[in-house]
C-alpha cells in the first residue's frame, strides 16, 4: 500500500498538471458559460415570442443531450462539417455549450422572480436597454442565482472527467493512465478524488462568500 | 419703472397635462385629465382609491404611454419628437424620464446597492455626470435626509421611514426639474409618517417643483399651493388647499372630504 502512494507520488507532477487542466477548464467554461447563459437568458425573456421561442427549444435540447454524447459530437462529429478543434479545445466547447443552457435557464428563472419595483424605478430613473440589464437586473440576479450557479460549477467540474474519453488530459485522464501504467488503482483514484474534493471545496468557499455579499443585502 | 401695462415673458409651468385619456380594456382609468403644476409649486393629487392617481403619475414619465392628450415638461412635449408625431424610441424616453424624479409607495430602492450607490447610481450611469461631484451633491442630500450616516448601509437593514427618505433623497440626486411622489407615507407605520412628510415640507417650502399623491391631508392643507380632486379618472376640484378644505366648490368634493378628513 505505501508502495502504492509512493508511485503515485512520484507522479504527482502529472497529477498536477491533470488537476490545472480540470480547474482550466472548469473555471473557463464557467466564465463562458455564464457569459453566454446571461445573453441567452436575455433572449428567453425577450417579448417577441419567435426569439424566446427558439432561445427555449436551444435550451431544452441542450438540457436533454447526454453530456458524454455531446462530447463526442464535438469531438469527432465536428470535423465533418470542417470544424477541427485539438482534444482540449473540443471539451471546452462541450462544457461551453452544455451549461450555457443550463446557465440560461438557472439565470432566467431567478429574473423572473424578481420584484418589479426596482426594476420599475430603474426605468423611471431613465434606466432602459442594456444599462437597465447589466447594471440593476443582472447584480440582483447573480446574488439570488449564486447558489444555484455554485452548484452548477461543481456540475461542470464533474463533467470535465468525461473528457477523458476525447483524451483531454485532465485528471480523470491523467489518473487512469498513472494506474494503468503502475497498476495502482486504489492510490490513483483515491489521489484525484481528494483533488476534486479540494477544488470543488474551493468553489464552496466562493459560494458561501458570494451568499454572505447577498445576505447584507436581503 | 416697469412697464407694468404688458404683461411679463411667462415661462411655460413645469408640468402641462392636457386632456390626457388612458383605458386598460375597456377601463377608462383617465378621462380627459388637464392640469398643471408651476415652477416651485407643490400640487397636491387627492382622490379615493382606483380613481387614477397613480396612472396620471405613470403617464407623466410614459411608464404608461397614454392614449390620448399631451404632457409637456417646461413646454416641451413628452413621449414624442419635435413635431409631436413621431414617438420616442427608447433611449429619447430613457433621456426625458430622467429630468423627472420619482418617490414611490414602496420605495423601490435597488438592494443590490449601498445607500449612496442608491443615489449616485442614475445620475453617473444615466446623465452622465463626474462621479466625483454626483458623489458630493449626495453627500450633502444624504445629510439633509438626516441619513448621513447610513450611507455604506443596504437598504435592507433601514426602517420605513429611513427607506422612504432615501428614496427623495434619490429621486433628488438627478437635479430633477419635477418631483412625482405617489403616496410617500402611506406603506409606513403611523409613527414613521412624520420623518417623510416633515423632509418633504422642507422641499417645498424651498421652491421644489413637485406633484405628490397623498392621503396625508394636513400635509396637503399646510405644504400645498393646490389641489386637484381626481375622481372616476376625471378631475373634480382644482382649487388652494384652504379654500378646498373649508369651503370645497362640489358635491364630490365635500364627500370626498367627509370620508377622509373628517372620517
Ligand atoms: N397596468 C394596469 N392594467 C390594468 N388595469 C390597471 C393597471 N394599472 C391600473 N389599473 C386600473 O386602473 C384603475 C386606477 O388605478 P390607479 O391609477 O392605481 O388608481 P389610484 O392610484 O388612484 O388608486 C384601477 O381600476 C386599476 O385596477
Ligand atoms: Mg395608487
Amino acid at each position: 500500500m505505501i508502495r502504492e502512494f509512493a508511485i503515485v507520488w512520484a507522479n504527482s507532477g502529472q497529477l498536477l498538471n491533470g488537476l490545472l487542466n480540470t480547474a482550466g477548464l472548469a473555471v473557463l467554461g464557467m466564465i463562458l458559460s455564464v457569459l453566454l447563459g446571461s445573453l441567452l437568458a436575455v433572449l428567453l425573456m425577450a417579448r417577441s415570442r419567435p426569439v424566446s421561442l427558439s432561445a427555449q427549444a436551444f435550451v431544452d435540447l441542450f438540457r436533454c443531450v447526454p453530456f458524454l454524447l455531446l462530447a463526442y459530437l464535438v469531438y469527432f462529429g465536428l470535423p465533418s462539417l470542417g470544424l477541427n478543434f485539438d482534444n482540449w479545445t473540443s471539451g471546452l466547447v462541450a462544457i461551453v455549450f452544455y451549461n450555457t443552457a443550463y446557465m440560461a435557464e438557472i439565470l432566467r428563472g431567478v429574473w423572473r422572480g424578481l420584484p418589479r419595483d426596482g426594476i420599475e424605478a430603474a426605468t423611471a430613473f431613465g434606466f432602459q436597454g442594456w444599462r437597465l440589464f447589466l447594471r440593476i437586473i443582472l447584480p440582483q440576479v447573480f446574488l439570488i442565482a449564486a447558489p444555484m450557479m455554485g452548484n452548477q460549477m461543481i456540475q461542470i467540474i464533474k463533467d470535465t472527467a468525461f473528457l477523458s474519453i476525447i483524451a483531454v488530459p485532465e485528471l480523470t485522464h491523467v489518473a487512469s493512465g498513472i494506474q494503468s501504467q503502475y497498476y495502482v488503482p486504489f492510490a490513483a483514484f483515491l489521489a484525484a478524488v481528494l483533488l476534486y474534493w479540494m477544488i470543488c471545496s474551493l468553489v464552496e468557499a466562493g459560494v458561501f462568500a458570494v451568499e454572505r455579499l447577498a445576505r447584507e443585502r436581503r | 419703472m416697469p412697464d407694468t401695462s404688458m404683461p411679463p415673458a411667462v415661462a411655460p409651468p413645469v408640468l402641462e397635462i392636457r386632456g390626457l385619456t388612458k383605458s386598460f380594456g375597456t377601463n377608462i382609468v383617465l378621462d380627459g385629465v388637464s392640469m398643471q403644476v408651476g415652477k416651485g409649486q407643490t400640487v397636491c393629487l387627492l382622490g379615493p382609491s382606483g380613481s387614477g392617481k397613480s396612472t396620471l403619475l405613470r403617464c407623466v414619465n410614459w411608464l404608461e404611454p397614454p392614449d390620448q392628450g399631451r404632457i409637456l415638461l417646461s413646454g416641451k412635449l413628452m413621449g414624442f419628437r419635435d413635431g409631436g408625431v413621431v414617438p420616442m424610441n427608447g433611449m429619447e424616453l430613457a433621456r426625458a424620464r430622467s429630468r423627472i424624479g420619482m418617490v414611490f409607495q414602496h420605495f423601490n430602492l435597488w438592494p443590490h446597492l449601498t445607500v449612496l450607490q442608491n443615489l449616485i447610481e442614475a445620475p453617473i450611469h444615466v446623465q452622465g455626470r463626474q462621479r466625483d461631484e454626483v458623489i458630493g451633491e449626495a453627500e450633502v442630500l444624504l445629510d439633509r435626509v438626516g441619513l448621513a450616516d447610513k450611507k455604506n448601509a443596504f437598504p435592507a437593514h433601514l426602517s420605513g421611514g429611513q427607506k422612504q427618505r432615501v428614496g427623495i433623497a434619490r429621486a433628488l440626486a438627478m437635479r430633477p426639474e419635477l418631483l412625482l411622489f405617489d403616496e410617500p407615507t402611506s406603506a409606513l407605520d403611523p409613527e414613521l409618517v412624520g420623518e417623510v412628510v416633515a423632509v418633504m415640507k422642507i422641499l417645498a417650502e424651498e421652491g421644489s417643483t413637485m406633484l405628490v399623491v397623498t392621503h396625508e391631508m394636513g400635509f396637503a392643507r399646510e405644504a400645498a399651493d393646490e389641489v386637484v380632486l381626481l375622481d372616476l379618472g376625471r378631475v373634480v376640484e382644482i382649487a388652494r388647499p384652504t379654500e378646498f378644505f373649508t369651503k370645497p366648490k362640489t358635491e364630490r368634493a365635500r364627500q370626498f372630504l367627509q370620508r377622509y378628513v373628517h372620517a
